[in-house]
């Protein structure tokens, strides 16, 4: 056994894999840490305050980032939750549709915004709104998160899928359940890790996007990242930090969570 | 059809695809057909375009006739530098994630099962940070007044600071920094499924273990070398916020291009249409390539 740990050995590796961490890390780490600095200044340490916490919540800019909050949060909700349903459909179809033609066709759709660059995606969907005459606004951003949460639904839903056996709703439906009922009653019980997975990815997906909502945003309507990006052209300021902070806690904690979920599920099969 | 349609879904399989064929087909699908045509209109001034077919953008962004356009065509370099300078951008951040990503991956994959999960969760994590917030904290940190220069001024180690901001390394550095994660991960696939008896194998024989490393275990696991620098290098191509927020005006790459095209002053759709075109057949070339080589790989393998 300590023989082949040797044969694997590399030395240097170590200290890569710890200076990959720093260069990861480091950077987030230092824009909490300054969020917490009490001088006004962001170049000089000058103590700990949560000023700037409080500043984000009921400050002169408040009410905007406010506004910009509820647009990110019930989008990211409503994109999630769509994106969600169409890809458990859609994992359905492909993992127990057997083979069918329109196989490769279909998973090459799925992963179509995966591949295209988002901001060839983002000119694309703004002249395609324009061309229909779809004014710009809350949902432009709403329907073009849709179409990019998919395949970030898709590959969790799909990979749960995939280890399940077909054998529980083939018993159901032996046992005279409907169609309906074998889905809902036995196998989306058993998909509900990846559901869940896939759900909390897109929903991170939505909140964090910038390029596409930058483009299909009307005037006057902003999400957390756009509001973010327009105060940071302007220099970065102390609340921003604050803000940047409590977006990446909750980043971290959404991903956190389905990063379990989809472990969990696992565990069970 | 080539079968017919057994188990419990199957029958259904069509419908249950719908809705996924809909919006993409809809939604990313025929907008990308409309840019296509978008590309051959004329522009209109204050953004959008006049139904007039023309080959303006694309002459725009290959041909100089002069300012007037009235002197014999030439190669116009601007954009073509553009798309040279995002070109070598993203193959030396592809380069250098490929440099750090390697080690970090196989490291990983290499530590006992109860501990590979807590470094594989730690890569994910960035890989999942919102992209903007991750590029200003990059800025933040590197300004001529940021942290890192108030450190080095205070350990002595500089007296004046060091400009980094508005330069390609600037630049460089947010790529690569935006990018490391996507390089990790697939890596860490590849080599997890590589099988170490090889390894033993070979230092049995009395290989060195960097001949192991060069000759064993990259050849080995090519596909995911390959797959992360894909990863890394169409993102990194078509970035706009690193060289935006790092770049500045003088760093200008393909997608601050074709942005200013839309939301700054220039305001020339079809341009900005011609331009994405461009960059999405790029793309679609290093795509196409690579799923050639895989077919090629897979008919060695067959025989």
């Amino acid at each position: 056994m300590r023989k082949v740990q040797d044969i694997r050995r590399y030395q240097g590796f170590f200290s890569m894999t710890l200076l990959c961490m720093l260069l990861l890390y480091g950077p987030l780490i230092i824009v909490m840490i300054y969020s917490f600095n009490d001088s006004p200044s962001i170049i000089r340490w000058e103590g700990f305050s949560l000023r700037w916490y409080y500043e984000v919540f009921f400050g002169l800019e408040a009410p905007k980032f406010k506004k910009a909050a509820f647009n990110s949060f019930s989008i990211a909700i409503m994109a999630a939750t769509t994106a969600t349903i169409i890809a458990v459909a859609a994992a359905v179809g492909m993992i127990r549709g057997g083979q069918f033609r329109a196989k490769t066709a279909s998973f090459a759709l799925l992963s179509l915004p995966l591949m295209v660059p988002e901001i060839v995606t983002a000119v694309a969907t703004l002249i395609f709104f324009s061309t229909i005459g779809f004014v710009a606004g809350y949902a432009t951003i709403l329907v073009a998160h849709i179409v990019f949460c998919i395949p970030f639904a898709y590959l969790p839903i799909a990979a749960r899928l995939e280890n399940i056996s077909s054998i529980y709703e083939e018993a159901a439906m032996d046992l005279y359940a409907s169609r309906a009922q074998a889905f809902f009653r036995v196998l989306m019980p058993l998909m509900l890790p990846g559901i869940i997975s896939g759900f909390l990815l897109a929903f991170v997906i939505s909140l964090d996007d910038f390029i596409i909502t930058n483009f299909v945003k009307g005037a006057g309507v902003e999400t957390l990242p756009t509001a973010i990006f327009g105060a940071v052209k302007q220099g970065i300021k102390p609340d921003i930090m604050a803000i940047s902070s409590l977006l990446l806690f909750l980043s971290i904690v959404f991903v956190t969570f389905s990063w379990f979920a989809s472990r969990i599920g696992m565990k069970h099969s | 059809m080539s079968n017919p349609p057994h188990g419990v879904f199957a029958p259904i399989r069509h419908w249950l695809l719908l809705p996924s064929w809909l919006t993409i087909g809809f939604l990313m699908v025929s907008p990308v057909l409309i840019m296509l045509v978008y590309s051959f209109l004329t522009k209109e001034f204050r953004g959008g375009v006049i139904w007039e077919f023309t080959f303006a953008a694309y002459d725009q962004f290959f041909i100089d006739r002069g300012l007037f356009g009235d002197e014999p065509p030439q190669i116009e370099w601007t954009y073509i530098n553009i798309f040279w300078r995002s070109t070598w951008q993203a193959g030396l951040a592809t380069l250098l994630c490929l440099f750090i990503g390697f080690p970090t991956a196989y490291y990983i994959a290499t530590r006992p099962a109860s501990t590979r999960n807590i470094w594989v969760f730690l890569i994910t994590i960035p890989y999942w940070v919102n992209l903007l917030i991750r590029t200003v904290s990059m800025k933040f940190l590197i300004r001529d007044n940021g942290p890192i220069n108030a450190w080095l001024l205070q350990t002595g180690l500089i007296t004046e600071p060091i400009s980094l901001i508005n330069t390609p390394i600037a630049v460089q550095l947010g790529l690569f920094y935006s990018y490391l994660p996507f390089m990790v991960l697939p890596l860490y696939a590849a080599i997890e499924r590589f099988d170490f008896s090889l390894s033993e194998a070979a230092a049995d024989l009395y290989a060195h273990r960097w001949y192991t490393l060069w000759h064993i275990i990259i050849p080995n696991i090519k596909a995911g070398i390959i797959a992360g620098c894909i990863l890394v290098f169409i993102p990194s191509l078509g970035a706009f916020l690193a060289p935006d927020l790092l770049g500045g005006a003088k760093n200008f790459m393909i997608g601050s291009l074709i942005e200013e095209q839309f939301k700054g002053t220039a305001g020339n759709w079809p341009f900005g249409a011609a331009a994405s075109m461009i960059l999405l057949t790029a793309v679609l070339l290093v795509m196409m390539l690579h799923a050639r080589n895989q077919k090629i790989d897979a008919a060695h393998q067959g025989h």
